[in-house]
């Protein structure tokens, strides 16, 4: 019998390794896996590569990883908010090294990892700074950009159910990174708020398969 | 002569006027989200946020907040009856394939050849974020831009070359000021409306790209 449940949020995340690379999905505070990220803070990785949209919101959840200087590297697109201010004093400081990604690249390069994709010519961003350096290519007369996709260690995401083999739905705008993040990374950690028999979730309303999740946990 | 600029509210609503029924729609934050307050009730118009929903509707009543419901800028917001969620992937596909028929922005300023310059001062101790509006500049099919005509220091927001890092190039197709309505064309700048009681040597005056008027405007 395969059962992807573990315990405990402290079980799920055991394994996360310094210096690795770790999708967060969320976008602000909706859909970010809290408890996954405390538990990651009390495990005590280091020297970690975070992929997430913002930079943290407040003083909790990712924001607390920041603070608790666990991370060596962000990439994001939108790292500056009212209340980001744990990122904000770590970024002046020349604590945290920031690669800025345009929302629609950083979706499309962490599916293109998640689809095996080598890379992907994109629209967005030509002719702007985010593009310096970058190779370009006119395609049907339109410019594009090359980006590599963007692949990860671990993913820990947010559902609202899933069952024991992985299969996952979301809620509302929680929804967000969650199911993109979960092909991409070789090991996808979701948090759910409930874990229900297999069987349970209409197969036609199943959102992530199971298949791109490792390990899950109710919290 | 004199003249009144438009209020914020009133700018909001000229947008709101050129959104026909049945246009998937995203507003940009700040001034583009007012638009949604002035879109005529009885049409059927479709707001995507790009954070993952379509058929996006008001704030919700006090008490009744979900933070697992909220908009692009991480207000709290509804769904209309009809509307849907999705991830990410999905939501980009909407704005870069060509799928999203209008996009609002706003913007530090806007070239006469359409390039946007709306995310980023270029400041050394500025700590950047682009999120979507590069996604945007270039994916919708029509990118309307709303702006004060001039900054609070009067200097013209439209120029011949945007100073600012840009968002886009040569993305723009309408630009919305207090003062006036001006289409972005192959041509150049061609002003379709401009306020009550303002003359074009005026406005010429706070633009900083030779303007072309149509001859509605006196």
């Amino acid at each position: 019998m395969i059962d992807k449940t573990v315990a405990t949020a402290a079980d799920a995340v055991a394994q996360i390794y310094d210096g690795a690379t770790v999708m967060i999905g969320g976008f602000g505070s909706a859909g970010q896996p809290a408890e996954l990220i405390d538990a990651l803070i009390a495990q005590g990785a280091r020297e970690l590569t975070i992929v997430n949209n913002n930079a943290g919101n407040g003083d909790t959840g990712l924001a607390a990883l920041l603070k608790a200087r666990r991370v060596k590297k962000i990439i994001c697109s939108f790292p500056r908010q009212s209340d980001s201010y744990e990122f904000d004093a770590l970024y002046r400081a020349g604590e945290i090294e920031l690669e800025l990604v345009p929302q629609g690249n950083l979706a499309c390069r962490i599916q293109a990892a998640g689809s095996g994709l080598g890379a992907v010519f994109t629209p967005t961003g030509y002719g702007t700074l985010l593009a310096q350096g970058k190779e370009t290519r006119e395609i049907n007369g339109k410019h594009y950009v090359l980006e590599y996709p963007i692949s990860a260690d671990f993913a820990l995401i947010k559902a609202q159910q899933g069952d024991r083999w992985g299969n996952l739905v979301y809620r509302k705008t929680a929804r967000n990174f969650g199911p993109i993040m979960a092909a991409a990374a070789k090991v996808t950690i979701a948090q759910v708020s409930e874990i229900v028999a297999l069987g349970a979730l209409d197969p036609e309303q199943v959102v992530t398969p199971g298949i791109f999740v490792q390990q899950l946990v109710a919290v | 002569m004199t003249y009144q600029p438009l209020s914020r509210d009133q700018l909001a609503a000229r947008v709101a006027r050129d959104i026909p029924e049945g246009s998937y729609v995203n507003l940009g934050i700040g001034l583009p989200t007012r638009i949604a307050n002035f879109l005529d009730p009885e049409k059927e118009i479709f707001l995507h946020s790009e954070n993952g929903l379509l058929g996006m509707g008001p704030a919700p009543a006090p008490g009744e907040e979900d933070p697992e419901l909220i908009n692009a800028g991480k207000e709290f917001v509804t769904l209309l009856t009809g509307g849907c969620y999705f991830h990410h992937g999905d939501s980009f596909t909407m704005m870069r394939g060509g799928h999203i028929d209008i996009c609002v922005l706003g913007a530090f300023q806007i070239a006469a050849n359409g390039d946007l310059a709306n995310w980023h001062t270029g400041a050394a101790d500025a700590i950047p974020a682009v999120g979507g509006a590069m996604d945007l500049a270039v994916g919708a099919r029509k990118v309307f831009v709303t702006t004060d005509h001039v900054t609070k220091k009067g200097e013209p927001k439209i120029v011949e070359r945007c100073s600012y890092p840009l968002t886009g190039v040569g993305c723009v197709d309408r630009i919305y000021t207090d003062l006036a309505v001006i289409d972005v064309t192959p041509q150049g700048l061609l002003v379709q409306e401009m306020v009550p009681g303002i003359t074009r040597e005026q406005l010429q005056a706070m633009t900083g790209a030779a303007l072309q008027f149509s001859a509605n405007c006196q």
